[in-house]
């Protein structure tokens, strides 16, 4: 211990006399805390060495027992941070930097140090040190601008403190009027429009699961791998595309208000744009996830239940009225409440096809970027959608995670689920296939839009898109990229990749922490980390700006921020991902390896990341492909150097340029696409390789080995 | 720090005082998990190169403690000593103990060779002999030639000694064995019983043994430590705890012993007279006040005779089976103004009673003993 503490002594002396203190200085030794707080004037950054001598008298004077001196540790770890943060309040100077990330890291971990020394995680360093950096980096870049947002709201413009004002900008008439119905005003609150848009989504999308999970167990239906193919949309498509076809298709001058008008004379309208449109492109968005809930319920009722009820001389609609239905009851309201977030989240969709009907993700949007430039506008409408998304995934979680009917036991069900009433079936057929139809149009717009000039306007096929956003010339200096596209998307594909390995990390990491160890405080731990899943990426996105806009972490404007925004946005897909994977692997397995001697650093290298792998792959590329689709926390992060490939694509559709927005996405799309091939690739072939080692294991391996555990 | 157990300088030669120390020690531990108590003030002193037992029906906190010795849990209060050191706030890691579990927890993605040998690579040793030794204890423990195998490709006993092998490579201070059976079948039980026991007298191991088996705890043990309810039952000798239970419960747990109400009628140096309704006996009196007491008597002690028989407890035959080598009874008696079943183990199966016959019941004193307290 004593080496590795002497390591971590050497790391806090680097951080002060070798990397810059601050974050927008470049010259790497004048800026560095000590140089500049013997010459510089910035006498406070002085006191910083204290905690580092007192690090290494705790190593140098061991107490009784030859040990480090556990309290001293604790003082220095603890004093080193809070001078930090104490003097980067107190003192102006510009935001932190390097030198200063390297140091608060270095307290934490001597922090660590002197508190396993105590017996803290059964003496475990790597463990509350690595509970230390995670809570550490959830409360600065998700806690703090949460705060931040919370604090403006309370602020005018120029930052003075207006506490009389919340009120009556929380309850203000163009967030809660009701205008539409009592006929008084023109139009209704954006909080009403996005609770009633939310609602709506919420049951059609709903409805439109059921359908078709009910077509997927309960039916002979012959195409069960077609299905998997829609749970892979909305992975791999950016959430404005669906807008987008939508517009080429029913817009005024779109393919089927085009036939329609040709053949049977309906006038051209603009009834798409608004509530339909929204609602419509978000409907067949959602789909699919709640199609995957769905499925597993309807797969989780025992079909003995229903087998009882026939043989009670139930028919087959009475059976599933009375039974079926009321035991999916939870998974329905699930189902709902996971659609109704989504919608209240969903930016791009109502951005391109909102028209004059307003959603507080979008006005929040105009409220930072929009003339007024109000960011404490912004603020309040961004507490109110937090406090909707949290309201509902609080709803979800505590009061539907215990209720539920359908679990599954290990006892073997050998009977036969009874076959759907031929109302219901006939109901489920029509909705899936008229979802499935209008999909089929959207994805067809997506790939064809981009080969022909104008889609229904002008269908001449042409490569024009492609050339302006793509186009590589031969110049003077050799080949370069000419395409408007390329720069978005070399920053897209770059973020994208620094940000996967990271958020991979972050997020299995807190999963092993969250499965794993039991430490103090777990549960709230936990609770954190799970409540940054309900986080709509618009507030994400209003509250970086307020919170890295200025000094003492100052950030904006850089690719920086965007690598950070997608690390924190996207960590719940690892999370989940490691949850998943490491429930499976048993505890013991662990266990044998500490007492072994191995701690549980190299523990976590050498037993668990192996049999972790299937879930850091899985983690990498939803973490890459959800990078590559996100939008809305983003949009407001994105600079003219630092341009991302949605929010190109967004300002592309915003100024009607549809074919070459349309051209640019089925291009990403291609690119998931590609990323998902390759993973089913990879991990397909770890099945191969354990179907092959099986038979042995099977008759040899008793039910409670670890194998066997494994490859279950 | 070092990781490699052999370079712990308490590894070293001990000076001459040292080497009384007991490998572990407890001192005053309990282990609360929120509300619940699962180990409740216990103090006990494991001397090396002996096999002891925590033997206890399931929930007593024999596991709690084991997992305590390790390191993977935590005390609340108390203190451990492992070779004489304070270990009470080092990780499993820092540890000089190795365990089997129950499941035997190998590396799946691991072959043979680099399981056994993972303790060692980990702890710093280079590859190659690190795998020197590993083969050496593959071989000891008779799976030379298995070492490119994976665990998934051997038997559960195969995987058994394995996961003995990997514990043993680092030759720790202390060896723990967590229900090391219980994913064996009966037959393999014996054998793979026996070959623990071997082991750890040719090594002169200083082990400690979770098991909730009396039978597997009496067999392979030096010393048994009963415990029940988070605390510590009885601690001695496997024929201390049969032959001189501490408790109803020891009587009851170890050897199946009836319960039997009897009085002692007089003392006569260390025996004493119990009646037993009718029948009389000389035993131990082990310190009981005169009047009442409690006979724990073992279920091969009880005699059946013809009813006529004299000084014996009538009864009658309530059930009876027969199960090849011997008989099993269930025998109604009334002692003491009460109506009592015992349960009798009889080695006549050629003339077997049947159910409904009055019998006369005697006592062999070799398998009576009077509960104390």
């Amino acid at each position: 211990m004593q080496r590795r503490l002497g390591f971590w002594v050497a790391m806090g002396w680097a951080a002060l006399l070798l990397l810059p203190w601050h974050f927008a200085t470049r010259s790497i030794v004048n800026d560095a805390a000590l140089v500049q707080g013997v010459t510089g004037g910035a006498a406070w950054l002085l006191p910083l060495v204290l905690p580092l001598l007192a690090a290494l008298a705790a190593t140098l004077s061991p107490d009784r027992q030859g040990r480090p001196r556990a309290g001293w540790l604790i003082a220095a770890g603890a004093g080193g941070l809070g001078w930090l943060i104490l003097q980067s309040l107190l003192f102006a100077q510009p935001g932190l930097g390097l030198g200063a990330a390297l140091y608060a890291v270095t307290a934490l971990v001597l922090c660590a140090h002197g508190l396993a020394l105590r017996g803290w995680c059964k003496g475990d360093v790597f463990i509350v040190s690595a509970i230390g950096l995670v809570l550490g980096s959830i409360l600065v870049f998700v806690g703090y601008p949460v705060i931040r947002i919370l604090l403006s709201a309370v602020q005018d413009n120029n930052g003075n403190l207006m506490v009389a004002g919340l009120f009556g900008k929380l309850t203000d008439t163009s967030v809660w009027g009701l205008g539409c119905v009592t006929g008084s005003g023109s139009v209704c609150g954006v909080a009403w429009n996005t609770l009633a848009l939310a609602t709506v989504v919420g049951l059609l999308t709903t409805a439109t699961g059921l359908a078709f999970a009910l077509i997927a167990v309960r039916t002979g239906f012959r195409f069960k791998t077609a299905l998997r193919l829609v749970s892979i949309l909305p992975v791999i498509t950016p959430p404005f595309v669906i807008g987008l076809a939508i517009i080429l298709l029913f817009g005024r001058a779109g393919v089927v208000t085009d036939l329609m008008s040709t053949l049977f004379d309906i006038p051209r309208s603009r009834w798409i744009y608004g509530m339909p449109g929204v609602a419509l492109a978000q409907v067949l968005a959602f789909t699919p996830i709640a199609f995957l809930v769905l499925v597993g319920v309807l797969q989780g009722v025992s079909p003995t239940l229903e087998e009882a009820s026939q043989t009670l001389r139930a028919t087959p609609w009475v059976t599933f009225r009375t039974v079926t239905l009321p035991l999916i009851r939870p998974g329905l309201a699930n189902a709902f409440l996971i659609s109704f977030i989504e919608s209240l989240a969903d930016f791009g969709n109502p951005l391109v096809l909102g028209g004059n009907f307003d959603v507080l993700s979008t006005k929040i949007f105009f409220a930072v970027v929009g003339a007024a430039q109000d960011q404490g506008r912004a603020a309040v409408l961004a507490i109110i959608l937090l406090s909707f998304t949290l309201s509902a995934f609080l709803a979800q979680r505590l009061w539907l995670g215990r209720r539920s009917y359908t679990t599954v036991s290990g006892k073997g069900d050998a009977g036969l689920a009874s076959p759907l009433p031929s109302g219901v079936r006939w109901v489920a057929t029509a909705v899936a296939a008229l979802w499935t139809v209008v999909t089929v149009l959207v994805y067809g717009t997506i790939l064809v839009g981009g080969f022909v000039k104008s889609l229904g306007r002008d269908n001449t096929p042409t490569l024009i898109h492609y050339q302006t956003a793509f186009g590589v010339e031969h110049g003077a200096n050799g080949w370069w990229f000419s395409g408007s596209a390329w720069d978005s998307l070399f920053t897209t594909l770059g973020v994208s990749l620094v940000a996967m390995p990271l958020t991979a990390a972050l997020g299995l990491l807190t999963a092993y922490l969250l499965v794993r160890q039991n430490f103090i405080g777990r549960g709230a731990f936990e609770f954190i980390t799970m409540l940054s899943f309900a986080i709509p990426g618009t507030v994400i996105g209003v509250s970086y700006i307020l919170a890295f806009n200025t000094p003492p972490i100052e950030l904006t404007g850089t690719g920086l921020i965007l690598i950070i925004a997608f690390v924190f946005r996207n960590m719940p897909v690892g999370i989940r991902a490691g949850i998943a994977t490491l429930s499976q692997i048993d505890k013991s397995l662990d266990e044998a390896s500490l007492t072994l001697g191995a701690r549980s650093f190299t523990t976590l290298r050498r037993v668990i990341l192996p049999l972790l792998r299937p879930a850091i792959v899985t983690a990498m590329v939803y973490a890459f492909v959800r990078a590559i689709t996100s939008v809305s926390a983003v949009i407001f992060l994105v600079t003219a150097k630092y341009n991302l490939a949605t929010a190109y694509i967004v300002g592309r559709a915003e100024v009607g340029e549809y074919g070459l927005a349309i051209a640019y996405s089925s291009v990403l799309i291609a690119i998931m696409v590609l990323a998902l091939l390759t993973i089913q690739l990879l991990v397909g072939e770890r099945r191969l390789g354990r179907r092959a080692a099986a038979p042995s294991a099977d008759s040899s391996v008793s039910p409670d080995s670890p194998a066997s555990k494994v490859n279950a | 720090m070092t990781h490699h157990p052999t370079a712990v300088p308490s590894g070293t030669p001990a000076p001459a005082s040292a080497i009384r120390r007991p490998a572990v020690e407890f001192r005053a531990v309990t282990k609360r998990y929120g509300s619940f108590t699962a180990v409740t003030d216990v103090s006990f002193a494991i001397e090396t190169g002996t096999l002891v037992t925590l033997l206890g029906p399931s929930g007593c906190g024999k596991t709690t403690t084991l997992r305590m010795i390790a390191g993977l849990e935590q005390t609340s209060t108390g203190q451990i000593l492992i070779g004489g050191e304070d270990v009470t706030t080092r990780s499993a890691a820092e540890r000089d103990v190795s365990m089997v579990f129950q499941s035997y927890a190998l590396f799946p993605h691991m072959s043979i060779l680099d399981n056994v040998a993972y303790g060692l690579v980990v702890g710093g040793m280079a590859k190659r002999p690190a795998e020197e030794a590993a083969r050496a204890k593959l071989e000891l423990v008779g799976l030379a030639g298995l070492e490119k195998r994976l665990p998934s490709e051997l038997s559960g006993g195969q995987q058994q000694r394995v996961a003995v092998a990997r514990a043993i490579v680092l030759e720790p201070r202390v060896l723990l064995f967590d229900e090391p059976l219980s994913n064996l079948d009966a037959k393999m039980r014996r054998r793979v019983r026996e070959d623990i026991r071997q082991l750890q007298q040719s090594l002169k191991l200083t082990v400690v043994y979770v098991t909730h088996d009396q039978e597997e705890a009496l067999a392979v043990s030096d010393r048994i430590i009963v415990m029940a309810g988070g605390t510590i039952a009885q601690d001695g000798a496997p024929r201390d705890l049969y032959e001189r239970p501490a408790s109803r419960f020891i009587a009851d747990f170890i050897g199946d012993a009836n319960i039997v109400p009897a009085a002692l009628a007089g003392r006569d140096g260390a025996l004493g007279r119990i009646a037993v309704g009718a029948a009389s006996l000389a035993l131990p009196h082990r310190g009981v006040a005169d009047g009442p007491v409690e006979l724990a008597v073992r279920p091969h002690a009880i005699r059946l005779a013809e009813p006529d028989e004299p000084g014996g407890v009538p009864g009658r035959i309530l059930y009876a089976a027969y199960l090849g080598d011997h008989m099993e009874y269930e025998v109604g008696v009334s002692l003491a103004g009460r109506d009592i079943t015992l349960f009798a183990r009889s080695a006549d199966v050629d003339s077997p009673r049947a159910i409904g016959d009055a019998v006369s019941v005697g006592f062999a004193p070799q398998g009576v003993t009077v509960i104390p307290g």
